[in-house]
């Protein structure tokens, strides 16, 4: 379960978003929605921990949070099963045996990471998501550079694996993934421009 | 923590530059030198500890900026960031891969290059140790400053300008080990002071690290 409450954000000094309340249960996705620039990349990064909130509180299970973005941490020199191997290690997770089919990487399982394709890259980083086996995931833009099938194989991951398990998403997107989920536009939240005090913000 | 090293450790050797490159700069400085003040090996025997110490800080500074600066621009280095690893942990471990890959070798090659310089053989002992002790302190002090330089473009000389003057402190204490090496002076209040400065930034620097990376992650 997911709560996050009065929530604000700043990129920079520059306050984004501010008030933001939302809940979700368990099992369940949220999409957020809103023009670039709105600041959903700032929320995603703010509620995974990467940056502090300048405002209200996030509420979810402790180190069960996983934050994916644009770039998918995918070393070149290293195969597909070797760097899935190492984010598994890291998070002391064993590497699900059906995880390359899932995501249609057996027939790339040794190839090196810098000869994949953008596409094929997505989907190994897609792939980490299922993994490291947590809880709460903040999907920034998960399904750029992917083609329709491969949209489709992520959805499917997703509904049928990681939310079913009663685990929890909250995706940035401009598409439609297909999901049930419920959506949040964030533009009602956009951050009055000087809200957030003094131009220190960024040194602090 | 045992995966990260692994990790590196293995993208240093296939994505080469790791152990080479420092090494063979080391290489090349050292040679030079002769070339520079000339053969004569009285001279060149009484100033081969700094030499030697010198070189090696110069070659261990040349693979600090990509210590941080290849898994911030994958992205890894925010996943590591929300991993189970703790921050500070990743540091030692991003120091210690360092210093495997430049140290070390820098340490076993360096008494060869003692011998082009004309080390006095009393000092050679010296100076396996004071390498072998003062250069983790390098790999540490340098994770420290690449985590420092990490968001920045073109962040390799800023990284030298604020990494070398923080390596005088062991680069005098550990020329000044061999020289009293090689003259049959006790070396052991030298070694001492460098083995503390090495204890001292393995106990510290990681938390400052960590805590430079996670301003520079915002």
């Amino acid at each position: 379960m997911l709560r996050v409450q009065n929530f604000a954000c700043a990129r920079g000094g520059v306050p984004v978003l501010a008030g933001v309340n939302f809940e979700v249960e368990a099992g369940n996705a949220l999409i957020l929605r809103g023009p670039n620039g709105i600041g959903k990349t700032t929320l995603l990064r703010s509620l995974a921990g990467l940056q502090p909130a300048t405002q209200g509180t996030v509420e979810f299970p402790d180190d069960e949070g996983a934050y994916a973005s644009h770039a998918d941490g995918i070393k070149t020199a290293l195969t597909v099963t070797e760097n899935l191997k190492f984010w598994a290690d890291v998070h002391g997770a064993r590497l699900p045996a059906d995880i390359l089919d899932t995501f249609d990487l057996s027939d790339l399982r040794d190839r090196l990471g810098g000869t994949l394709s953008a596409g094929q890259k997505r989907r190994l980083g897609l792939a980490r998501l299922g993994v490291i086996g947590r809880k709460v995931l903040f999907l920034d833009e998960p399904t750029v550079s992917l083609d329709g099938f491969s949209v489709k194989l992520f959805a499917n991951w997703l509904q049928n694996t990681h939310l079913a398990a009663g685990r929890i998403a909250v995706i940035a997107t401009h598409i439609d993934l297909g999901l049930s989920a419920p959506e949040l536009d964030l533009t009602p939240f956009k951050a009055a421009p000087d809200a957030g005090g003094g131009s220190d913000e960024a040194f602090l | 923590m045992i995966a990260l090293l692994l990790r590196d450790l293995r993208l240093a050797i296939r994505a080469g530059g790791g152990f080479g490159l420092g090494l063979a700069f080391f290489l090349i400085v050292v040679v030079l030198v002769p070339f520079g003040v000339g053969p004569d090996t009285e001279l060149l025997s009484r100033i081969a500890p700094g030499i030697l110490w010198v070189a090696s800080l110069l070659a261990a500074l040349l693979s600090l900026d990509r210590i941080f600066a290849l898994d911030y621009e994958d992205g890894s280095l925010a996943l590591l960031a929300t991993s189970p690893l703790p921050l500070e942990g990743v540091a030692m471990v991003k120091a210690a891969a360092h210093w495997i890959t430049t140290g070390l070798p820098l340490t076993l090659a360096a008494p060869a290059l003692g011998f082009l310089l004309s080390l006095t053989p009393e000092a050679y002992p010296y100076l396996l140790l004071s390498l072998l002790i003062g250069t983790p302190a390098l790999s540490m002090i340098g994770t420290f400053g690449a985590a420092l330089t990490v968001g920045l473009r073109r962040g390799g000389l800023l990284l030298s300008l604020l990494v070398l003057p923080l390596y005088v402190p062991t680069l005098i204490f550990g020329a000044e080990a061999i020289r009293r090496g090689a003259e049959g002076l006790d070396p052991t209040g030298a070694l001492m002071l460098m083995a503390g400065i090495t204890a001292g930034s393995f106990a510290l620097l990681p938390f400052a690290t960590a805590s430079v990376l996670r301003i520079n992650l915002r």
